[in-house]
């Protein structure tokens, strides 16, 4: 199996806009998540982590990108003036991540086929592919919550079978009233800070950011980390509740682990998907507890962005990768006393020691489950 | 000459091959490139539950799905149909990887008609394209890989590098995969069922026999 290096990333969030940025503040312990009370979004208070109106993210003033776009142009700028890619080598292909994209359009606009067409997916796609020059058809991950798992995923997938020689891959996700009264409906929302793992946890934050994480074969672009292996799994249970055992993120962690050789043991930390719902982090309790991850640091980020959808499984790769590069472990921000059956190791305090590899899981409506590992060279 | 051989048969084992299709389009259904039904009058809805009907299928759970799951899941048991042998693959061992244009537009539409008045949690759950195949493997206890993308246009090339990398490098020893498009009265589904082994007169799984049968389903 060919080597695929990590060749440059970014985070786009309230926390700040360059990966260094979001560390520090991470370092810091600092959140973005606030209580927002705005009858647009919503009639009750709730919590996220979210831009400011003003906030701009594309220099010049004259395009009509919408902030959807604009989030996936800037973090993808930062990235690719990071590395030496060029988005106009047919060997470089564009892949994006997200749940619902351009979705807030329906909130404000005339529902009429020119306004579907603006919504679609993969227009988005090609305007972005567009703005960089890139010279293959971009490709969209829309999964539910594992998409940026699995776009990173993608991205090795075709490098491995010499399709392309560098991936870019971007997700972004947008907070609107859509998803907002949604989450809601099903009383997933927390009106607190989210607390994974926690004993008292009672729902998930949501967030707004964006990430991009650039893959490449060719080792003259490393930055000393490498995406080693990766696998999806579904739970064939329920659409919109997780596994009652685990056994199929289990699956997923296991599969991963074997095809990179590896066993349990070697896996130095873990970030989980943690959302801070009962199920969800019983059932990841229940995975990484079958999968012999049990004593391994585990932490979850939901508690500094909130879930940030198609953009979290980026965001949280690229905080795990800078984990591995500043021999970091950030805990789990929100989690006080342990509220999971199967007690794992969530860190609770920031963990300073060497670390080689990192295990990343997600799980998502819909019954899908991936999981990924980086390393060190 | 013996090792010619080897050669040659490591060859043919990397091959995969459309073991079936199923198509469903302009209100009729293709199966193995044979039509097999077809209900012109009915409009969309109609037509789905038409479907059902004549297959005699018992399971309850269709009439909660939204039209592009009804549509997806209704290819699916269609293409499993004859074809389906669960002892023959662990459950780990069927991919699902899809893709449309219109990801669930068809029923975000909708849900967001209900926030105006009480947000419908179970128009929610069905915002997502990938619930299709969520629906899928609960139907079979298919619990290997998953993939949902979204181009404007089916990408044969794009499936056939993914599904093939899946069954050269992973677990993976069948993968369904195609295009399952609803928006409104609008909607193609093409989907291929594809294994490692080569039996009787099965396509080669190639872009060359996906466009052709994808093409067929425009007529």
């Amino acid at each position: 199996m060919r080597n695929i290096f990590i060749a440059s990333d970014n985070i786009l969030s309230p926390l700040g806009y360059t990966t260094v940025e979001n560390f520090a503040r991470l370092k810091r312990n600092e959140s973005g998540i606030k209580q927002h009370l705005d009858e647009r979004m919503s009639a009750l208070l709730f919590c996220a982590a979210l831009f400011h109106k003003k906030d701009s993210f594309i220099k010049d003033g004259d395009h009509t990108y919408t902030k959807f776009e604009q989030l996936l142009i800037a973090s993808i700028s930062d990235a690719l003036q990071n590395s030496e890619i060029n988005p106009g080598d047919k060997k470089t292909v564009l892949i994006i991540s997200t749940t619902k994209g351009n979705i807030s359009l329906l909130e404000t606009e005339v529902n009429n086929p020119s306004l579907k067409k603006r919504i679609a997916l993969y227009t988005s796609a090609k305007l972005v592919a567009e703005y960089f020059g890139f010279a293959n058809q971009p490709v969209v991950v829309s999964n539910a919550c594992i998409s940026g798992v699995l776009a990173i995923l993608t991205g090795m997938r075709l490098i491995q079978c010499g399709r392309y020689e560098n991936a870019v891959i971007a997700g972004a996700d947008v907070i609107s009233k859509f998803v907002l009264s949604g989450f809601q409906s099903f009383q997933a929302v927390s009106q607190e800070p989210c607390k994974p793992f926690d004993a008292s946890r009672n729902g998930i934050n949501l967030g707004e950011g964006a990430a991009t994480v650039i893959l490449s074969s060719r080792e003259k672009y490393s930055t000393g980390i490498k995406v080693v292996s990766g696998a999806v799994s579904n739970d064939a249970n329920h659409i919109s509740g997780p596994s009652r055992t685990g056994e199929e993120l289990c699956q997923a962690i296991t599969k991963t682990l074997q095809d990179a050789h590896l066993s349990a043991t070697d896996i130095d930390f873990i970030s989980a998907h943690g959302t801070a719902t009962l199920y969800n982090d019983e059932m990841e309790a229940k995975a990484l507890t079958l999968a012999g991850l049990q004593a391994v640091p585990v932490n979850s980020l939901k508690g500094y962005y909130g879930h940030t959808l198609g953009a979290a499984g980026l965001i949280e790769s690229v905080i795990s990768v800078q984990s591995l590069k500043e021999n970091l472990v950030l805990p789990a921000k929100g989690f006080e006393r342990m509220g999971v059956t199967k007690p794992v190791n969530v860190c609770s305090a920031l963990l300073h020691t060497s670390f080689k590899k990192c295990l990343k899981t997600a799980s998502g409506f819909g019954g899908c489950n991936a999981a990924a590992v980086f390393s060190k060279e | 000459m013996k090792f010619n051989l080897i050669i040659l048969n490591s060859l043919i084992a990397e091959n995969n091959y459309i073991t079936a299709s199923c198509t469903i389009s302009n209100n009729i259904i293709c199966k193995n490139e044979k039509k097999i039904f077809e209900n012109k009058k009915a409009d969309l809805p109609g037509f789905l539950l038409s479907i059902y009907n004549y297959f005699n299928i018992n399971y309850p759970r269709f009439y909660k799905m939204d039209n592009l799951c009804k549509l997806g899941w209704l290819t699916s048991e269609i293409l499993l149909k004859d074809e389906y042998k669960a002892g023959n693959y662990l459950p780990q061992e069927t991919a699902i990887v899809l893709a449309n244009a219109s990801s669930s537009l068809d029923t975000d539409i909708k849900y967001f008609d209900t926030v105006k008045d009480i947000p419908s949690p179970s128009l929610f759950v069905y915002t997502l394209p990938n619930i299709m195949t969520g629906e899928i493997c609960i139907r079979n206890n298919f619990k290997g890989e998953n993939a949902f993308f979204v181009f404007d246009n089916f990408d044969t090339d794009f499936m056939e590098q993914y599904i093939n990398n899946l069954m050269d490098h992973t677990l993976v020893g069948r993968g369904i995969c195609g295009w399952v498009e609803l928006l409104e009265e609008t909607y193609k589904a093409v989907l291929f069922l594809v294994e490692k082994e080569k039996r009787e007169t099965f396509n080669l799984f190639s872009v060359e026999n996906m466009n052709k049968i994808f093409e067929a389903a425009n007529r």
